[in-house]
């Protein structure tokens, strides 16, 4: 049996996902965190269905790929259980999708997600009317919580066995004006206005939307942000480091010092040691920093209070999303361009949101820049970083006028973020890292020992020579710049591994260091994210976008090492 | 009176979408004439405005609610 999941963006079709198939889709307070569909296989009263979480989609009709993707699922395949997820707080507008959904003729279930949220703005429902005047069994639902969870799920095995349509009490209509009018009507027929409690919820967007306080806030926000994250990794890091060194050594000593196993599992293990305590101390918090934002509901504050900025780059708030999402990470980031309405923004928003450091970039980043040079050095970088991406936001926003009418997204309420969602949504992307990530660092590591054991390494420095000669760097950072292309933490990881030891400031001056990370922070992004362009955007976009990382690297990396020649 | 000049904090009526396509889109937001909205915040240097409808909150950009027209009315699901 097939269930599928749908309702409106943020109404928490993923966290209901989540709690009956395990942290599987990535969740978070606003719209569009779902781009695609997730499947799994999950157990109920002793049958096993398939569950799909489909992206969050206002109507059918919608014109975003991902409202598509949602509705071109429904349509295509053989789903036998409809579950409308709600937002109960806004019913007459979920109940447009509702209305919309009965047009389908499949067994459908109402649930009624956030009933405490609706209860706490003083809203009263009443299923069972609602459910007598649809036709459909209509469930209370608090995702978040896992309350009525299981009696949901056993009311859909129940519809889908019977496979019974709804009743026909209400006529499916096909215009979209006449349902929204019908929607209202149900809702202010089914649904009571208690008094309403005014809450911080209330009063938070008073501070956190001021147009000044806003602002300063914002700033404080991501500087704190920055700090915890440095703070954190340089305390982990230092000890960890020191304790792989020892290993290493110990490890080593039984074999002969330059022969081709010692310099094979010496490079091996730096590759586990450059995961576990250059990359995961710093990844690690960064994630949770991120996370704990994402369930907050801060992210679609910051797309308010960025549109005027992001006009002037060409872009409308909400391509804010990926460009924060960028920072952790930049295949979701490319990916959730798909929530943009226009060819033309999806395509800007990608080309600059692959421009935006990812978190194995800040490995690299704050491995060079920060652990040698301070924490500040590593924020003016990262300030440099937006100025960069801004100015090629207007040449590029120049070069594709802008036809389009620009923001509209909806703001979530803030909701009290819960450790498990947070630290599963951590572990979830950590998990990615240790999996994907870490074995192409180990392997990637004795890949580049092999080539310095039989000296072949200089073909690849030779390739890149042109590039490390404009920008002063010694030739042999060219192999690291290379395998970076596989994964970004490969350009540090293999950069120890060519420069033949993990003290940075014994092989390169301060001003290398700070050019070469700016040129990691900008060129050609990780294979990994040229493929997901490609799916998004076609070939030709992606070579393009990759050949305008090369420029854009080169000329911000130049720029530094003047601006460093003269001070 | 364009949504874009409307008093903060005060119902107002949508009577028309001056470009179909903007009108299709604000619709399959859930957003229809005929709806009333209040706008509730207003961001500086010609940003968004935030607007509520249904009991929603939404950003809407400068652009947008320049060409969505309104009028005062009192609404009586408000």
């Amino acid at each position: 049996m097939r269930v599928a999941l749908i309702g409106q963006p943020n109404c928490g079709k993923s966290t209901l996902f989540n709690q009956v198939a395990g942290y599987k889709a990535e969740t978070g307070n606003f719209s569009g965190t779902t781009v695609t569909y997730t499947e799994s296989r999950v157990r109920v009263g002793g049958e096993v269905i398939e569950l799909v979480d489909l992206p969050g989609a206002y109507t059918l009709a919608g014109l975003s790929p991902a409202e598509r993707e949602a509705a071109r699922y429904l349509n295509s395949r053989d789903v036998d259980v409809i579950i409308n997820v709600a937002d109960s707080t806004h019913l007459a507008s979920a109940l447009d999708l509702t209305l919309e959904l009965l047009l389908l003729n499949k067994p459908l279930i109402l649930s009624l997600n956030m009933m405490d949220d609706a209860a706490r703005s003083g809203l009263r429902i009443d299923g069972e009317g609602l459910s007598c005047e649809l036709g459909i069994p209509v469930m209370p639902l608090i995702a978040s919580k896992g309350r009525g969870v299981k009696q949901l799920f056993l009311k859909a095995l129940e519809l889908g066995r019977s496979k019974n349509g709804h009743r026909k009490n209400i006529e499916p209509n096909s215009d979209a004006a006449q349902r929204h009018l019908l929607a209202g009507a149900l809702a202010n027929r089914f649904v009571t206005r208690g008094e309403r409690r005014l809450t911080w919820r209330d009063q938070l967007d008073d501070v956190l939307l001021h147009p000044v306080w806003g602002y300063a806030i914002l700033l404080l926000v991501l500087y704190l942000f920055f700090q915890a994250v440095y703070g954190i990794g340089k305390l982990v890091e230092p000890p960890v480091l020191a304790f792989f060194d020892a290993l290493t050594k110990s490890l080593l000593a039984p074999l002969a010092k330059g022969s081709f196993l010692f310099e094979i599992l010496l490079g091996i293990m730096q590759g586990v040691a450059a995961g576990v305590a250059i990359v995961l101390p710093y990844l690690t918090p960064f994630l949770f920093g991120l996370g704990l934002l994402e369930d907050i509901g801060y992210l679609p504050r910051v797309a308010f209070m960025m549109d005027a900025l992001m006009h002037r780059i060409g872009l409308h708030g909400k391509a804010i999303v990926p460009f924060i999402l960028g920072y952790g990470c930049n295949v979701p980031a490319v990916m959730s361009t798909r929530t943009l309405e226009e060819p033309r923004d999806r395509y800007l928003a990608a080309a600059l949101a692959t421009l935006v450091p990812c978190a194995a970039r800040l490995a690299v980043v704050f491995g060079l820049v920060a652990f040698y040079l301070g924490p500040v050095a590593a924020f003016v970088l990262y300030l440099f970083n937006l100025v960069v991406i801004a100015l090629v936001g207007r040449v590029l926003s120049k070069l594709m006028p802008e036809d389009t009418p620009g923001l509209i997204l909806e703001m979530p309420t803030y909701r009290v973020p819960t450790l498990k969602n947070v630290t599963s949504k951590v572990w979830f992307r950590v998990r990615e890292f240790i999996v994907e990530a870490w074995p192409a660092l180990i392997v990637g590591s004795a890949v580049l020992a092999t080539l310095n054991f039989f000296h072949v390494a200089g073909i690849f420095d030779l390739l890149v020579r042109p590039i490390t000669w404009m920008l002063g760097l010694p030739s042999k950072v060219g192999v690291p710049l290379i395998f970076g292309i596989l994964r970004k933490e490969l350009s540090l990881v293999m950069l120890s591994q060519a420069l033949g030891s993990t003290n940075f400031a014994s092989m390169l001056t301060i001003t290398q260091m700070v050019v070469y990370a700016t040129f990691v922070m900008f060129y050609i992004p990780c294979l990994a994210t040229l493929a997901a362009l490609r799916r998004e955007l076609g070939t030709r976009a992606m070579l393009v976008i990759a050949a305008l990382t090369i420029v854009v690297a080169l000329a911000a990396s130049l720029l530094v090492r003047i601006v460093a020649l003269i001070l | 009176m364009r949504l874009s000049d409307a008093p903060l904090n005060k119902i107002v009526k949508v009577i028309g979408v001056e470009e179909s396509n903007l009108q299709l889109k604000l619709s399959q937001y859930g957003l229809f004439k005929g709806d009333c909205l209040r706008v509730i915040r207003s961001a500086p240097l010609d940003g968004p405005l935030l607007i509520e409808v249904n009991g929603r909150t939404f950003a809407l950009g400068r652009r947008v609610a320049k060409k969505v027209l309104v009028e005062e009315v009192s609404c009586e699901s408000h």
